[in-house]
């Protein structure tokens, strides 16, 4: 059979398009071998002096350390942190899936449940599709706390007030659409009961109404109501284990109310899809490894920042999962 | 009397030379606008990460302390207030200097300044436990009925007529109900991407301010090219110490309020130098004179704003519950030495925490002695002429604008802001009551929001608002606020 021109056409075009293609990865390869050279950047979708904005300056200190040979310990570049606050984040999280340079010199903070949550309310530019992350360095399960004066010492009192005085129960916490609201949410659903969620003025202003008695419960940051001592009550974490700060509270899952750690507060570090592979490569083996260093750790520890470092693919694989469990809470929300 | 068993710790050298920086950095800072005192100290505290605890806690108080007056000096000399608490500065020091008496303006600025400072300073030092209880009472109904009382002086303040006033400050609640509420979880007016975080308050405050005295001074500078903003005036500074310190009620009323208003978390301390302008021209013999260039009305402002500083720490120091927005970003400065607010910040890291009051203390002494001495020289600032002035008004606006949220769109706003000002202040309508409807809207619908939703399941919303001590405490003061308007409106008729 003789060769006909069609196939060698073919052929020639796939050496092209091979050869392109290995141009391209060798250029690409070569790309991220410098990378990175310069100091890159973090976006915080929260106002300055916040815990996100606050954590974020902690746990990227150690970027540009060194090891005794001179050598890089992760990315070996300063880390500056720019905020782009406004509409509870969303301002900057569209920004960031919109518009943020590729070229792995811009990172941003992430929050879960907040982003995916608002991926899902609202009309957002960004999801977990467009995101690509490559870190986490904190997890703040959200808390049921109440006054110290309070009648209620345990979970259940809060449920059997609940039963018995439909919509009387007042909860507050953070803000809709956060940890604390899914946690609300989550609780009223498990224990089939009527409860009033009351936000607050950011997770300050919800504690302030439980100190002050003008809630009978909340949800708060496990962190700051560790933080908090005799002034309340913690009765209960919205996690699938105890936490080591406070190692006497028990589970919502102990005490038979199937709470799980959907409203538990992730932060980490993404970059926007379309990054090249290989510096989201480089990211992910090196961010993990900056958030475990020694003096971040104990900087951590300090101000009471609940740490939890996961990688990559562990955040992807928690990122899924959240979508799925918030997408079927929130729309029997919707509903409403 | 265990603050005086921590002074050594406030004059080393080290400490010295901080609390100098800090004053001198936080009264440039104060003076540019968009560097509020809560941007200001949000900026610094990565710097205090590698500090000693208490060296760290130094610096930031005396920024925080030092700003809250910066921001006078260009409320004064160019009638931009560097932050929100200084809007009632401007209206009675920028017409002392327009009548070329800008030094004398600045002098009681610092001294009142410094008076209100060291009061709120003492109130944190011997009145914290039983304030920190009073701070706690403070709930959705009550900081309701404060952020109503706050709207009924709107109409009084800086516009030439009371309607007018009011039509402005109306127009400042609608432009607050803008963008995302994270009370509800919605959107609302955001027909444009530029709205979508809405209207920030330091945004509307640089564009109603600045721009239209950019756009003034450029027309004046067309008319005479010569021009000079205006004369700053001889300076008596002994002359001024006595008299100013002889305007006893003005300095009583603003320290009073500044500290009371303080102490409340949530009520934003931005309001306690229009609160106090306010009262103290209610109480005056001499109303009318106020506005015109009334050395009361600077008096009776910065000595209220600054008077916040001290009280403000008192919830936060003891509750983690901050008095303002400023201290709410101090207590990241606690938290990253891991001084953990509650009893054992007076016990366990009592010497810590008992050097950082003390050194607001001395910051007092600091910034009284940097700022009276600034507006001994502030005249070079005055023969700039105009038009360069006018320049760079426009470049520190624009930057500052852009600083605070990193957003392009938030300098559109600002510059659509002021150019609407501009024409709108030709007939007669002030700034002052339009970024005071910014101010409240949000306080007083967010606490309505959420006392309707604790009425609701309680008592019933009507009881819930008007039940206990404070709210009816507060509603007389409304009442009386208003009672005292038309009253006072009438008798001027009648005089007339």
């Amino acid at each position: 059979m003789k060769s006909n021109p069609i196939p060698s056409l073919t052929r020639l075009l796939a050496t092209g398009l091979v050869a392109a293609i290995s141009a391209l990865t060798m250029a690409t390869a070569s790309y991220a071998d410098g990378y990175p050279d310069r100091p890159i950047g973090v976006m915080v979708a929260y106002s300055p002096g916040g815990a996100t904005d606050f954590q974020a300056r902690v746990a990227t200190l150690a970027s540009a350390k060194l090891d005794k040979e001179e050598q890089p310990v992760s990315i070996g570049q300063p880390i500056y942190v720019t905020n782009k606050p406004g509409a509870g984040g969303r301002k900057g999280w569209n920004w960031f899936a919109e518009k943020a340079p590729t070229d792995g010199y811009m990172l941003a903070a992430y929050n879960v449940p907040h982003f995916i949550a608002q991926s899902i309310v609202f009309d957002t530019k960004y999801n977990i599709g467009n995101l690509e992350p490559v870190g986490n360095w904190g997890a703040d399960p959200a808390v049921l706390i109440v006054g110290k004066d309070s009648p209620f010492n345990t979970a259940q009192d809060l449920v059997e007030f609940a039963k018995g005085n439909p919509g009387k129960l007042t909860v507050s916490g953070a803000g809709k659409f956060v940890g604390h609201h899914i946690a609300f949410l989550q609780l009223a659903k498990a224990s089939a009961t009527d409860m009033q969620y009351v936000p607050g003025k950011g997770g300050v202003g919800a504690l302030k109404l439980v100190k002050g008695g003008q809630v009978k419960a909340g949800f708060n940051n496990l962190s700051d109501s560790a933080r908090a001592g005799d002034d309340i009550k913690i009765l209960a974490v919205a996690d699938l284990e105890r936490h080591e700060f406070l190692p006497d509270v028990p589970t919502f899952r102990e005490l038979g109310i199937d709470v799980d750690n959907s409203s538990v507060n992730f932060r980490g570090l993404m970059v926007p899809a379309g990054t090249d592979q290989a510096i989201i490569d480089f990211l992910a083996e090196k961010v993990p490894v900056m958030f475990g260093d020694n003096k971040t750790l104990g900087k951590m520890k300090q101000t009471n920042s609940p740490v939890r470092i996961m990688n990559r693919d562990e955040v992807i694989a928690m990122w899924q999962e959240r979508q799925a469990a918030l997408t079927e809470l929130l729309a029997t929300l919707k509903d409403e | 009397m265990e603050f005086l068993t921590h002074f050594d710790k406030v004059f080393t050298l080290y400490h010295i030379g901080l609390l100098l920086g800090g004053t001198l950095a936080g009264l440039v800072l104060g003076a540019l606008p968009g560097l509020s005192p809560t941007m200001a100290v949000a900026l610094m505290i990565p710097f205090t990460f590698h500090m000693e605890p208490a060296s760290g806690l130094i610096l930031l108080g005396a920024m925080y302390t030092s700003t809250v007056a910066g921001g006078a000096i260009s409320a004064i000399l160019v009638n931009v207030p560097g932050a929100p608490a200084n809007i009632a500065t401007a209206l009675d020091g920028h017409n002392m200097a327009n009548q070329g008496r800008a030094a004398e303006a600045l002098q009681y600025c610092f001294i009142s300044s410094f008076t209100g400072g060291l009061i709120g300073i003492l109130v944190l030092i011997f009145f914290t436990p039983p304030l920190a209880e009073l701070a706690l009472r403070f709930g959705p109904s009550e900081l309701f009925w404060i952020a109503i009382m706050g709207i009924t002086i709107i109409g009084t303040i800086g516009s030439s007529s009371v309607v007018k006033g009011l039509l402005a400050g109306l127009f400042g609640l609608a432009l607050s109900t803008i963008g995302d509420n994270p009370m509800l979880g919605e959107e609302r007016f955001v027909f444009s991407e530029h709205l979508e975080s809405g209207v920030h308050i330091v945004v509307a405050l640089i564009g109603l301010f600045a721009i239209p005295q950019v756009f003034t001074l450029f027309a004046n500078a067309a008319e005479d090219d010569q021009s000079t903003v205006h004369k700053l005036g001889q300076s008596r500074l002994f002359q001024s110490i006595r008299y100013n310190l002889s305007r006893f009620r003005a300095l009583c009323i603003g320290s009073l309020i500044g500290t009371v208003v303080g102490i409340i978390p949530g009520a934003g301390g931005q309001i306690a130098g229009l609160v106090a302008y306010d009262q103290t021209r209610k109480t005056s013999k001499d109303p009318d004179k106020f506005g015109q260039g009334e050395p009361d009305g600077i008096i009776a402002a910065e000595s209220a704003n600054n008077a916040m500083v001290g009280p403000s720490l008192v919830p936060l120091l003891t509750l983690s519950i901050p008095g303002s927005p400023t201290a709410a970003v101090l207590l990241g400065g606690l938290l990253i030495h891991g001084l953990f607010p509650g009893p054992d910040l007076f016990s366990i890291h009592g010497e810590t925490t008992w050097t950082f009051i003390n050194s607001l203390l001395v910051a007092q002494f600091f910034m009284v002695v940097i700022g009276l001495f600034l507006s001994q020289h502030s005249g070079l600032i005055m023969k700039v002429p105009g038009h360069y002035m006018a320049a760079v008004i426009l470049v520190l606006a624009v930057f500052g604008t852009y600083s605070i949220q990193s957003s392009y769109s938030d300098v559109l706003i600002m510059m659509l802001l002021g150019i609407f000002m501009y024409f709108a202040s030709r007939f007669g309508y002030g700034p002052a009551p339009l970024v005071l409807g910014i101010i409240l809207g949000p306080i007083a619908e967010d606490n309505f929001l959420q006392g309707k939703l604790i009425g609701e399941s309680g008592d019933g919303l009507f009881s819930y608002f008007t039940s206990g001590p404070i709210n009816l405490i507060l509603i007389s003061l409304c009442i009386g606020s208003i009672v005292y308007s038309i009253y006072s409106s009438r008798k001027s008729k009648t005089a007339d």
